[in-house]
């Protein structure tokens, strides 16, 4: 279970299989994966291990991908 | 990492150091073999990394094949310092006129490797060094400037030996300082040399220890000496403990978060970076405290890894507290180590605020790291706070001072 962060992909993005695999690409430390229908899904073993670079966030349209510290 | 006497022979033979006749056996009867290829009075010495050998009865002395053979059954079957032997050198015994000591060491305080000679070898030189300074010659080495054997005749005369025996020590000295440079050793030490009665030298035993980061460098040299990466050689076989630190510490590639090593103590130690965790240990020590291990992080480990190494720390019996302190980082982020290590609390079932005795990690993003600790009541201190100064908090924490 996450205990520092937690990450918010708007259905928009998620559910559309070129859109998820762009996620999995950006992100360094693998929170995202693709299930077999190829949408998006968080790995929640390695949520803690965000660098927090930003990099999901940035390749969306503002508000689609959210990082949320927990602990602020 | 130590080397096998008889892997350091086959070091020392490459560099063209004289040694006796005689082979490596891993059965009597392989034993027995050596023995009849080399003939004539012979000597049986046990393969272990400890010393001690002559005392433990892990030597021992033939005239026959067939005396060998059964002298190296007993080596073989006999464990000394609770290490088995790998198997028995074979050597034949030379008729010894006199012998000396020489060694390479590193020498911490002058940062410069140093060429030891004694002429009063086969005794520890410690105890030469303590009862008979005189008996000893000294120098210290360069490690830029290619070694010459001028240098190594400056030694030798220093004991008052010339002639032929200044002659034919002298290569000696040099090949053993050169394989001290090229292979990385942090000890080379020849004892006994002997000086046989025909006045030829031999190198009766001697002790490698190569420095343990340069253990990839010479991958190659290792492998031709059939030593396996996974080989830990150190003096005593590590504990479980040490064994489940390594284990954390192959979690995955980032960073380090292992090296651990055990002790008796009460106070878990999570340290590490630049140098800091020698320096903090030390430090715990001088101010009362007494660890409960040894380790090293450092290059930015997950959070997986130092939850997992928090967690084994924290599982060690009679470990009450932690203490995570660390050099100023750059390369280890700090908010990363809170993570992990308030992770590994939390899962081992304790509350951070009480078992975390300090928290002394400065570095790139400590703001972000400090606010993880706020968060979990943590106590916390910057680089206001020296290394010294932060071993001694946590020692007080545990209610030694």
């Amino acid at each position: 279970m996450a205990m520092f962060v937690r990450v918010e992909v708007a259905p928009s993005v998620a559910s559309q299989p070129e859109l998820a695999r762009k996620l999995v690409e950006v992100c360094p430390v693998d929170i995202f994966a693709q299930n077999p229908d190829r949408t998006v899904r968080i790995v929640e073993e390695n949520l803690d291990e965000c660098v927090l670079c930003d990099l999901c966030s940035q390749a969306f349209p503002p508000g689609t991908v959210r990082v949320i510290k927990l602990y602020e | 990492m130590r080397f096998y006497e008889y892997e350091a022979k086959v070091l020392l033979g490459r560099q063209g150091v004289p040694l006796p006749k005689g082979s490596n056996a891993k059965t009597p009867e392989e034993a027995e073999q050596v023995a009849g290829q080399i003939g004539g009075s012979l000597v049986l010495k046990s393969q272990v990394l400890t010393g001690g050998r002559m005392k433990a009865g892990g030597i021992k002395f033939a005239t026959s094949p067939q005396e060998a053979r059964k002298e190296a059954a007993g080596i073989l079957a006999l464990a000394i310092n609770g290490q088995k032997p790998r198997s028995v050198l074979v050597e034949g015994r030379a008729a010894v006129r006199q012998e000396f000591y020489v060694g390479v060491i590193y020498d911490a305080l002058a940062k410069r490797p140093l060429l030891i000679l004694s002429d009063m070898g086969g005794i520890d030189i410690e105890e030469v060094a303590e009862r008979h300074p005189e008996h000893i010659a000294r120098l210290h080495l360069s490690t830029l400037v290619p070694f010459q054997d001028y240098q190594a005749k400056e030694v030798i005369s220093n004991l008052g030996i010339t002639g032929n025996r200044l002659t034919r020590m002298t290569p000696i000295l040099a090949r053993l300082v050169r394989l001290f440079l090229q292979y990385n050793l942090t000890l080379a030490e020849i004892n006994p040399l002997a000086e046989l009665e025909d006045g030829s030298f031999l190198c009766l035993d001697c002790h490698l220890d190569m420095e343990e980061e340069a253990r990839d460098r010479h991958a190659r040299l290792l492998q031709e000496l059939g030593i396996g990466r996974d080989e830990s050689r150190q003096a005593r076989p590590p504990t479980p403990f040490e064994v489940r630190g390594a284990q954390v510490d192959a979690i995955d590639t980032r960073g380090v978060a292992g090296r651990v090593v055990e002790f008796d103590g009460d106070l878990g130690l999570i340290i590490g970076a630049g140098g800091g965790s020698l320096t903090l240990l030390d430090a715990v020590r001088k101010h009362g405290g007494r660890p409960a291990n040894y380790c090293e992080i450092g290059g930015n480990p997950s959070v997986r890894k130092a939850s997992e190494l928090t967690k084994l720390v924290l599982s060690k019996p009679g470990v009450e507290k932690i203490a995570v302190m660390m050099n100023v980082v750059s390369n280890t982020r700090v908010d990363m180590m809170a993570r992990g290590v308030i992770k590994g609390v939390i899962e081992s079932g304790y509350d951070p605020k009480e078992k975390i005795a300090i928290f002394r990690i400065p570095g790139s993003w400590e703001d972000e790291g400090f606010k993880i600790l706020r968060k979990y009541g943590v106590e916390y201190v910057d680089r206001t706070v020296s290394l010294d100064e932060a071993a001694r908090r946590a020692v007080v924490k545990m209610g030694r001072r």
